[in-house]
């Protein structure tokens, strides 16, 4: 019987191209993000010096504090990238450990931004003080909620992961999730730039 | 307080119940409802419309409900501009007129907003869903679920602006909500709240329905049609995609700013603590002139297949249209300041964006010369789609050098705001973007449902329609000329604008007939459908793929995948006789992989409405629990692993024989009725 081997490769190629169709198709949403990201960069360097009399650049960010959380959203790619790995030797526990310790490394990142706005509104700097703390906090804030969604997305999937092991399906999820963590480290040091950076050449 | 939480700003002062002309409407929109739903009882169809259409993910279904989606809003996007008409031809001197200005504001402002994001925007999408997998030899597109979710986020966006109508009021700021005016200091009331939600889910159905046409042109065609072997309707397609995934993130992250602005007290627009209302219009216009060219490129490429189709010949300069439509899709981010020169932007950069706006009518221009190249010695056939492709040509022609007229600086310094204005862009979207969309409806209509629409009746439609047109616009361009600016609710008689309103009234008028025509048309059409039958599936003699299956298209498309060797693959194959029309001798049917239907995409979007609903009148008790349940929608789709099924040999072989014998049924009929006379 060759027909039956015929029609399993051809569901093969199939499922195969699936896969490949909701990557691509993931790319071109990260594209939609970036230029989601772009519009707001763009009205955060027209609006940050219209302080208002309220506090600049200089005065909201401190540069340490930044480098941390830099340093904890690269550290969490490391982490990701090995879970990455675990994917392709097919070991599930690994990829759920790993998928752990990324997921605590975003919290704490999210926590640390949680912090911070914390302090200014504490300081009785808020969002309506002026143009800049507006798409300040705007900026770090949308970011925040992507942080937010991946979180949530990581939760989901090692639920899923739990009854439904490393599937062709459950891969494709994770590259998903996977380019969506990179994209968003990717921002972040744009973010630190035009924020962290330009706020201590100010300071200086 | 308690009160508060659950309806929130809303009460029963929200209903205008002393205005006739609001509540008559929402009671005619009511009454319309009602019968829709009544009949839905009367006949037991239910079950049919949950089950056929509402989760279906059948391209060719959400394609088909795009188009009614389209038509209904049209019905409601020209009553707002015969109101607007109306007004403009009696309000002068000392009669105000019948419409208040916070009404008649409210209505250029929903006129503009129905006409591009509802009307001329879901136009387009339901004949890209419905034609481009089966122009691509594919069976659907790449994310069916994510299609019918787009569909259902339009529709969900367009109910909002409809409850607007009778809830509350819609925004009275013009068709882009230009801040300040839009900020809450001085629109508090929810017009433009209404406004930044509607266009806020419908922005997000265009954004995923981009990205999913554009993989599944990009993914999905069939072997043999490498990118220059694509039919020029897909390539247009395929670039206006492309300006959607660019353009669109732009118009959701900017209303999102305007909603931060108004929602939270933040300062980005506003004009006091160092907020920059330019900021918005720049931003907006980033993603708005890319948008015209959304609506235009498919609009260019149903021109460029009805041309070719009706002058029975290969299209002229294929390569060139290809070229000028890509230069189209990068030159369409390099203009967008030209909508402000005024503004403030000074000489230079005036004459950049200028210069850069003239540059865009080469390419324009090289696809007119093609298309009149490929009617030259072609052997036309006058159908109804070739008369709007030719009207198109003259018409889009004299919209096109007012365009570059306005280009200029310094002429538009005068023009800036004037109905000269208003007169050029309803000539490029009425002569460029309505035309092709009538165009493509006929041509494609009885591909979807296997009868043609009658054709007398088309041409009453059209030439009511092209009649109307410049009767009701060509005064404008002499009243802009002459001074006047839009959106005028009143204007002295001293002026002498009157007697040219009047006659733009009566052009809309002629329109309407035109409107009423194309009503007429569909109901005799379905009526006579035994008339007007084809079974051939091919009924324009086409050229391209989808002639070469039956109309209307099995739900899987393809029982074969087809193989594509040249441009006009089944004009080609038709020349060879290769395709008799008769079902092949041993055909090697395979399994076909379809997907499920899922209820997901319009529950999830049914949630979207009540959420913006619920944050138009701050309501948050049922803002909380919408938010969720959206939420809970998208997840639980996540646990959904089995989406997909395969239709087996024996099903596909019965559908396909069905449809061969009812084929050869006919030609016997048509033989013997030939051989009788």
């Amino acid at each position: 019987m060759t027909t039956p081997a015929f029609n399993t490769t051809i569901h093969h190629i199939q499922h195969h191209d699936a896969s490949s169709k909701v990557i691509f198709g993931f790319w071109i949403y990260i594209l939609t993000d970036c230029i989601l990201f772009a519009s707001l960069f763009a009205t955060y360097i027209v609006l940050y010096n219209n302080t208002y009399g309220g506090p600049g650049i200089a005065q909201v960010t401190s540069l340490p504090y930044g480098l941390i959380q830099t340093l904890i959203i690269i550290f969490s790619t490391l982490t990701f990238g090995f879970g990455f790995a675990a994917i392709y030797r097919g070991n599930r526990n690994q990829v759920m450990f790993w998928l752990v310790i990324t997921f605590l490394l975003g919290l704490a990142f999210l926590g640390m931004e949680q912090q911070q706005f914390a302090h200014l509104l504490h300081q009785g700097y808020s969002w309506q003080t002026s143009a800049f703390l507006t798409v300040f906090f705007s900026l770090i804030g949308i970011y925040g909620l992507h942080i937010l969604v991946a979180l949530l997305w990581i939760i989901i999937l090692m639920i899923q992961l739990s009854s439904q092991n490393l599937t062709s399906m459950m891969k494709t999820r994770l590259t998903c999730l996977s380019l969506f963590w990179n994209f968003l480290n990717i921002v972040w040091v744009f973010i630190f730039t035009i924020v962290y950076l330009m706020g201590a050449i100010q300071h200086v | 307080m308690f009160e508060h939480l659950i309806f929130g700003k809303l009460t029963l002062a929200a209903i205008p119940y002393h205005n006739p002309i609001i509540m008559g409407a929402g009671g005619l929109m009511g009454l319309v409802a009602a019968v829709v739903i009544g009949s839905l009882f009367y006949f037991k169809r239910w079950k049919w419309l949950w089950n056929e259409w509402l989760t279906s993910v059948d391209h060719k279904k959400i394609g088909i409900m795009y188009l009614v989606l389209a038509f209904v809003m049209l019905l409601r996007g020209f009553s707002d501009a015969i109101m607007m008409r109306l007004q403009q031809a009696i309000a002068v001197g000392s009669h105000a007129g019948y419409l208040p200005p916070s009404h008649y504001d409210q209505i250029f402002t929903a006129h503009g907003v129905i006409m591009i994001f509802f009307m001329a925007m879901s136009f387009v999408f339901g004949l890209v869903n419905l034609i481009i997998p089966l122009q691509i030899g594919a069976r659907d597109v790449a994310f069916p679920y994510l299609n019918s979710l787009s569909f259902w986020l339009s529709v969900a966006g367009a109910m909002l602006v409809n409850i607007s109508l009778v809830v509350g009021d819609f925004a009275a700021t013009g068709w882009l909500a230009y801040p300040p005016l839009s900020e809450l200091a001085y629109s508090p009331g929810v017009g433009v709240d209404y406004y930044l939600w509607a266009l806020t889910l419908s922005g997000a159905g265009t954004l995923i329905g981009g990205i999913n046409i554009f993989v599944t042109i990009i993914k999905m065609r069939c072997p043999g049609m490498t990118l220059m072997k694509m039919p020029l309707f897909t390539w247009s397609v395929l670039c206006a995609m492309i300006l959607v995934i660019v353009s669109f993130p732009i118009l959701n992250m900017t209303l999102g700013m305007l909603f931060l602005d108004r929602f939270f007290g933040m300062h980005f627009f506003t004009s006091g603590f160092g907020g920059n209302p330019m900021m918005y219009i720049n931003l907006i216009w980033t993603w708005g002139h890319p948008e015209v060219y959304i609506l235009v490129l498919p609009a260019f490429g149903i021109y460029s297949e009805v041309v070719s189709t009706f002058c029975k010949k290969q299209l002229f300069g294929y390569a060139a249209m290809v070229w000028a439509t890509a230069a189209i899709t990068v030159l369409a981010f390099t203009v967008w300041l030209h909508h402000f020169f005024t503004m403030g932007a000074g000489a230079d950069v005036n004459a950049f964006f200028g210069i850069a706006t003239m540059i865009i009518s080469i390419p324009t221009g090289v696809k007119v010369f093609n298309w009149l190249a490929t009617m030259y010695r072609g052997r036309i056939t006058f159908a109804t789609p070739m008369l709007w492709t030719i009207a198109f040509l003259v018409t889009f022609t004299i919209g096109g050098m007012t365009g570059v007229l306005m280009a200029v600086p310094g002429v538009d310094f005068q023009l800036h705001n004037s109905v000269f204005l208003v007169a050029h862009f309803h000539n490029t979207i009425i002569g460029g973007v309505m035309f092709a969309m009538f165009a493509g409806y006929t041509y494609w209509f009885p591909k979807a449902f296997g009868f043609k629409l009658n054709e007398t009746l088309g041409k009453y439609a059209f030439w009511c329609w092209v009649t109307g047109f410049y009767v009701a616009f060509m005064p404008l361009y002499a009243l802009g000329l002459m001074g006047m600016t839009r959106r005028l609710n009143h204007y002295p008689a001293s002026t002498g604008w009157h007697p040219y309103l009047v006659v733009a009234a009566v052009g809309a008028a002629i329109i309407f007939c035109g409107i009423i025509f194309q009503i007429i048309q569909l109901v005799v059409s379905i009526k006579q459908r035994e008339r007007n039958i084809d079974f051939t599936g091919d009924p324009w003699d086409g050229r391209t793929l989808e002639w070469s299956i039956p109309s209307p298209p099995p739900f899987y498309n393809f029982a074969i995948t087809p193989v594509v060797a040249a441009r006009d693959p089944f004009w080609l194959e038709k020349q060879a006789k290769l395709n008799s029309g008769k079902l092949p001798e041993k055909p090697h049917y395979t399994d076909i992989h379809m997907p499920k239907n899922t209820a997901s995409g319009f529950i999830l979007s049914m949630f979207g409405a009540v959420f913006g609903f619920a944050m138009v009148w701050d309501m948050p008790l049922l803002s909380i629990v919408s938010g969720i349940c959206m939420l809970v929608c998208i997840i639980a789709r996540t646990f959904n692993y089995h989406t997909d099924y395969y239709v087996k040999v024996a099903e596909v072989e019965k559908i396909e024989a069905a449809h061969y014998t009812k084929l050869s049924e006919s030609e016997n009929s048509q033989v013997a009725i030939l051989s009788g006379a």
